[in-house]
């Protein structure tokens, strides 16, 4: 079974991210990215932009409305995602607890759709 | 009626159904084996007694007046159930015994029947630890949820799945026969053990998930120990977990910060709980019957030594594992040993001791890769130990651990 974890950070945690090697939060990141790895669970992952370079479209009565930012307006944003084949939810909350990004903001865990609603979208 | 009255009402009713809960769910259960209906009509109880005692005062037996508006909570229960000629003997039972029992203080305890049910081989071993802490301790789903990392619904629905099974599945409400007994008191013993929730207390990698439940287990130890007396493991499980609990104090610094039994400072360790300890540990040895729990407990015992000597007598500690992996090889008593003769014998026996371990098993298993960056350090390593500080630190769910583990990394 295929998990996403979706990370959510708080505006401190955008803060944190700098591109420095020696920054004890990138250290966490890069461990837990090797378990991942090792484990033989990793599927694939990415993160995001800040949530200020988001833009969001939308199409109304024929109309486009482009507005700057992200879509949601909450304290916590959507930073990366990470998705992971394993065998349940109980061990997709496991990894979920071990994440870096559970211990300041939220990881939201959810199961991929089915592989035949999945197969329905890319034909 | 005023506030602070009613405050105290709340109190001793929540002090009540703490000391009580166990033994009224066992009671009330255990000819009708519906743990949910027992609860249901117990919970009832106690609204109403949150109700009429700010009025009528607290009744100078609250467990007998709980018992007493349980069980009529239950026969209603049971009626409405629309199976009335399958309960006919339980309502029997109930109506019976109710005269004497609601009357006096002394109704059979029948925690221990309740304590082999929920360990009992029929049910999903995932489940004896919070089928206890629901039908002995009170406590509710979503708080046993958390401890286990389930979400509240899940475990709600298989705590539900569970009493099911124990109500239609013919489990009995007894104490095993003398053939059974030590298999089926190891599988309560365990249980106790889960909701505790620290594998072993010495390196990094005790597991903070149960901690929040340590109270709760030693509560559940003392209950067992309490109905089994002259039993060594028993009295070998309180006192591990009084070891453990006593350090508590000394595991973190005042920011926070972690810090691993072999710098912690003994003089923060509470010696009451440590006494207490090496009482039950002593009772438990002088009955020469020797197992898992009480020589984890002597592990525990020889660390805790330190406070009066100032220096850990390794040897002592890696025999003892010796013994423990003879009866019972579980990764972390393997991790475990290898750490105790890394320290007797040296660096090298204790890597060779870990790489003697199964590989698949270890994947996602942190304390072996705390224990293996850290001999892999000590035997100057630097490159290996760095990537197994690497995955002890992404396997970590503490962020004090994963901040411990990064820096000993650099």
């Amino acid at each position: 079974m295929q998990f996403a974890l979706m990370i959510y950070h708080t505006p401190e945690e955008f803060d944190m991210r700098k591109n420095d090697y020696s920054d004890p939060h990138l250290g966490a990141w890069r461990a837990y990215y090797r378990a991942l790895v090792d484990a033989g669970v990793y599927v694939g992952a990415d993160a995001l932009e800040v949530p200020e370079t988001g833009t969001t479209v939308r199409l109304r009565d024929g109309k486009r409305r482009v507005q700057d930012g992200p879509y949601a307006d909450t304290k916590e944003q959507l930073a990366g995602f990470i998705i992971l084949e394993l065998p349940s939810v109980d061990a997709a909350l496991e990894w979920a607890a071990r994440c870096p990004g559970a211990s300041i903001g939220v990881v939201e865990v959810r199961p991929l759709a089915k592989e035949a609603l999945r197969r329905g979208f890319t034909g | 009626m005023n506030g602070s009255n009613q405050q105290d009402t709340h109190r001793t009713v929540e002090r009540v159904a703490r000391e009580s809960y166990g033994r009224l769910v066992a009671y009330l259960s255990v000819h009708t084996h519906d743990l949910a209906s027992a609860e249901d009509a117990l919970s009832n109880a106690l609204v109403s007694a949150l109700s009429h005692w700010p009025q009528d005062g607290v009744p100078q037996n609250p467990e007998a007046w709980l018992l007493t508006a349980a069980r009529r909570s239950l026969i209603d229960v049971i009626r409405h159930q629309h199976v009335v000629q399958a309960s006919e003997p339980s309502l029997a039972l109930l109506k019976e015994n109710s005269t004497e029992a609601a009357l006096s203080t002394e109704f059979p305890d029948e925690r221990l029947n309740l304590l082999f049910v929920c360990a009992h081989p029929a049910i999903d071993p995932a489940m004896h630890t919070p089928l206890m802490l629901q039908t002995v301790l009170g406590l509710d789903a979503a708080r046993i949820a958390q401890a286990f990392l389930i979400a509240p619904k899940t475990m709600g629905q298989r705590l539900f799945r569970a009493k099911t099974k124990i109500r239609s599945g013919g489990i009995p409400f007894e104490i095993p026969q003398e053939r059974d007994l030590p298999a089926r008191l190891d599988a309560v013993i365990e249980a106790i053990y889960a909701a505790f929730g620290i594998g072993w207390d010495d390196m990094v990698g005790a597991d903070q998930r149960g901690r929040d439940l340590a109270e709760e287990a030693i509560w559940l130890a003392r209950v067992l120990l309490q109905l089994m007396p002259s039993e060594a493991e028993v009295q070998g499980l309180l006192a591990l977990m009084l070891h453990c609990e006593a350090r508590r104090p000394a595991r973190r610094g005042a920011d926070g910060r972690y810090i691993p039994l072999s710098e912690q400072d003994p003089k923060q360790w509470s010696f009451p709980l440590i006494e207490e300890a090496e009482r039950h540990l002593s009772e438990a040895f002088t009955q020469g019957r020797s197992g898992r729990f009480q020589l984890e407990a002597a592990i525990q015992s020889v660390h805790a030594e330190r406070a009066r000597t100032g220096r850990t007598d390794w040897t002592a500690i890696a025999l003892f594992y010796e013994r423990l992996i003879r009866i019972s090889p579980a990764l972390g008593t393997q991790a475990g040993y290898a750490a105790a003769v890394a320290e007797a014998k040296g660096p090298e026996v204790g890597l060779a001791v870990l790489e003697s371990i199964d590989r698949d098993a270890i994947a996602d298993y942190q304390p072996y890769w705390a224990v293996r960056a850290h001999i892999l350090q000590r035997l100057g390593k630097t490159r290996e130990a760095a990537d197994a500080y690497d995955r002890a630190t992404g396997l970590a769910e503490d962020p004090a651990v994963r901040e411990f583990l990064l820096k000993r990394r650099s």
